[in-house]
């Protein structure tokens, strides 16, 4: 599993690391959500996927781990 | 999808006496036939109803639904062919992209997760301040007035430097325009007044910056008129809501003695208790989206221009989405609620809000091992359907001294 967040979508609601805190953060700038870590360690999937769906913006996405981020 | 859709014609105005926690009955049956209901706006403009969960949810992350204001139609009122204005310059809620980043954007990085935890010891003292002088006046209360509409009042006011002298009448001004009772010339004055305060501090603060979020604004290419709107969405938002969440969340767990157990004997459900009364008790009930296009929604077809009403309270107890959703569970797994909205607008301030009921909750329980309703249950005085927020007026409890 790899992460990625698209922070142009990002409103920066902080439900990612409500929910998954040891996965994401957010920017102390901007508020922006950041990834910790980009490929996650199985026992945090679970949070992280419910990230994904809990995200308001959709902007976090997940692929195969090693796909390259573009 | 039936041949006869049921079709709901005027927006419930009350919920089922002695069931004040719960939507009113007869949106909660619009949800059991259709998660999506045609509905007739007063005056006969014809316009949709969202009851369902997945169905809000969709609405509500897609840009072909605008919440702009002059869109708007009042969902019980007939205003004729009155249009609304546009939101005035800073009230972003009601405004679409780009505008809406244009004002959401700076206040991103204030909001953090990490930010409002670290309000956490302030929120505790605060919060024991004020059950120090519940304690003090006692053995009885009005825990609207003594505890759940301060805490967040100082905590909103401290985060923008509303200076502390002029709280409590600004307090005044925002209830007086939120409570869904007042009449239109009080509304107006209180409205007034409140922009006039508000033009009054952002001046202030442009002058003699201080350590806020408000005085950290005056440093973007924000117009004082921009960053009066933008304070006023604020304030209005973190004081209302979770005041009501404060007091009607109380009163929902004294009324469900065995879930106030639970989170009285283990504190580590605090984080729970508090997802599970947002959900139940979804204090902000509706909100609107008019459509841009033609959009598909549940198998009909929103045409452009049409409004869409949300209402956030029935998905949030739509029981295909939650099990036995009329059942208050502290320890209820599938989260996932609706009460902070969804999409571009999910509410600013939701990590503020967690904080401070986080704490608040369980140290006015362990305060109070007795605490209890000092009045029958259906003698509190609720709020009427007509006001944005729903909640009580006054909650009495008493206690052991």
């Amino acid at each position: 599993m790899r992460i990625t967040v698209d922070t142009e979508r990002c409103v920066g609601s902080g439900m990612c690391v409500l929910t998954a805190g040891e996965v994401f953060d957010q920017r102390e700038e901007d508020g922006k959500a950041i990834v910790l870590r980009p490929e996650p360690p199985a026992d945090t999937r679970g949070s992280v996927r419910e990230a994904v769906d809990l995200c308001p913006a959709a902007a976090i996405a997940l692929s195969a781990p090693g796909t390259p981020v573009l | 999808m039936g041949e006869f859709p049921h079709t709901v014609t005027t927006m419930p105005t009350a919920r089922r006496s002695g069931c004040p926690f719960d939507p009113p009955a007869e949106l909660v049956d619009a949800r059991r036939h259709s998660p999506i209901s045609p509905y007739t706006f007063p005056g006969g403009k014809p316009g949709w109803l969202i009851t369902g969960f997945d169905l809000v949810r969709s609405v509500l992350a897609d840009s072909r639904f605008s919440s702009r204001k002059e869109l708007m139609l009042h969902p019980t009122i007939d205003y004729g062919d009155m249009q609304a204005p546009p939101a005035p310059p800073g009230e972003f809620l009601l405004m679409d992209e780009p505008q809406h980043s244009r004002y959401r954007k700076p206040l991103m990085g204030k909001f953090t997760v990490r930010r409002m935890r670290l309000l956490t010891e302030r929120v505790e003292q605060i919060t024991a301040d004020h059950l120090d002088a519940m304690e003090e006046a006692g053995p009885s209360a009005d825990l609207v007035t003594a505890f759940a509409k301060p805490i967040p009042a100082i905590m909103i006011c401290e985060l923008l430097g509303v200076p502390y002298q002029d709280r409590g009448s600004f307090q005044e001004q925002v209830d007086s325009f939120m409570n869904g009772e007042t009449s239109d010339e009080d509304l107006l004055a209180a409205y007034t007044a409140t922009q006039d305060y508000l033009a009054e501090l952002v001046a202030a603060k442009r002058a003699n910056p201080t350590d806020d979020v408000l005085s950290d604004l005056t440093d973007s290419d924000l117009t004082d008129e921009e960053l009066r709107g933008i304070a006023l969405i604020l304030l209005a938002a973190g004081l209302d809501t979770t005041a009501n969440m404060l007091a009607l969340g109380t009163f929902a767990l004294l009324r469900n003695p065995e879930q106030l157990a639970a989170l009285r004997t283990d504190p580590a459900l605090a984080d729970r208790a508090v997802e599970e009364l947002l959900r139940y008790l979804s204090v902000a009930k509706t909100f609107m989206r008019t459509a841009l296009e033609d959009v598909e929604v549940g198998g009909r077809t929103i045409e452009a221009g049409s409004r869409v009403i949300l209402s956030y309270n029935t998905a949030n107890r739509d029981p295909e989405r939650f099990a036995d959703p009329h059942v208050l569970d502290l320890r209820r797994q599938d989260g996932g609620h609706l009460a902070f909205g969804h999409g571009i607008h999910q509410c600013l301030g939701q990590q503020l809000a967690r904080v401070e009921m986080k704490v608040a909750f369980p140290a006015l329980l362990d305060r109070f091992p007795t605490l209890r309703l000092a009045v029958p249950p259906e003698e509190v005085a609720l709020r009427p359907e007509t006001a944005d927020v729903y909640g009580v007026k006054s909650l009495p409890v008493t206690w052991d001294a």
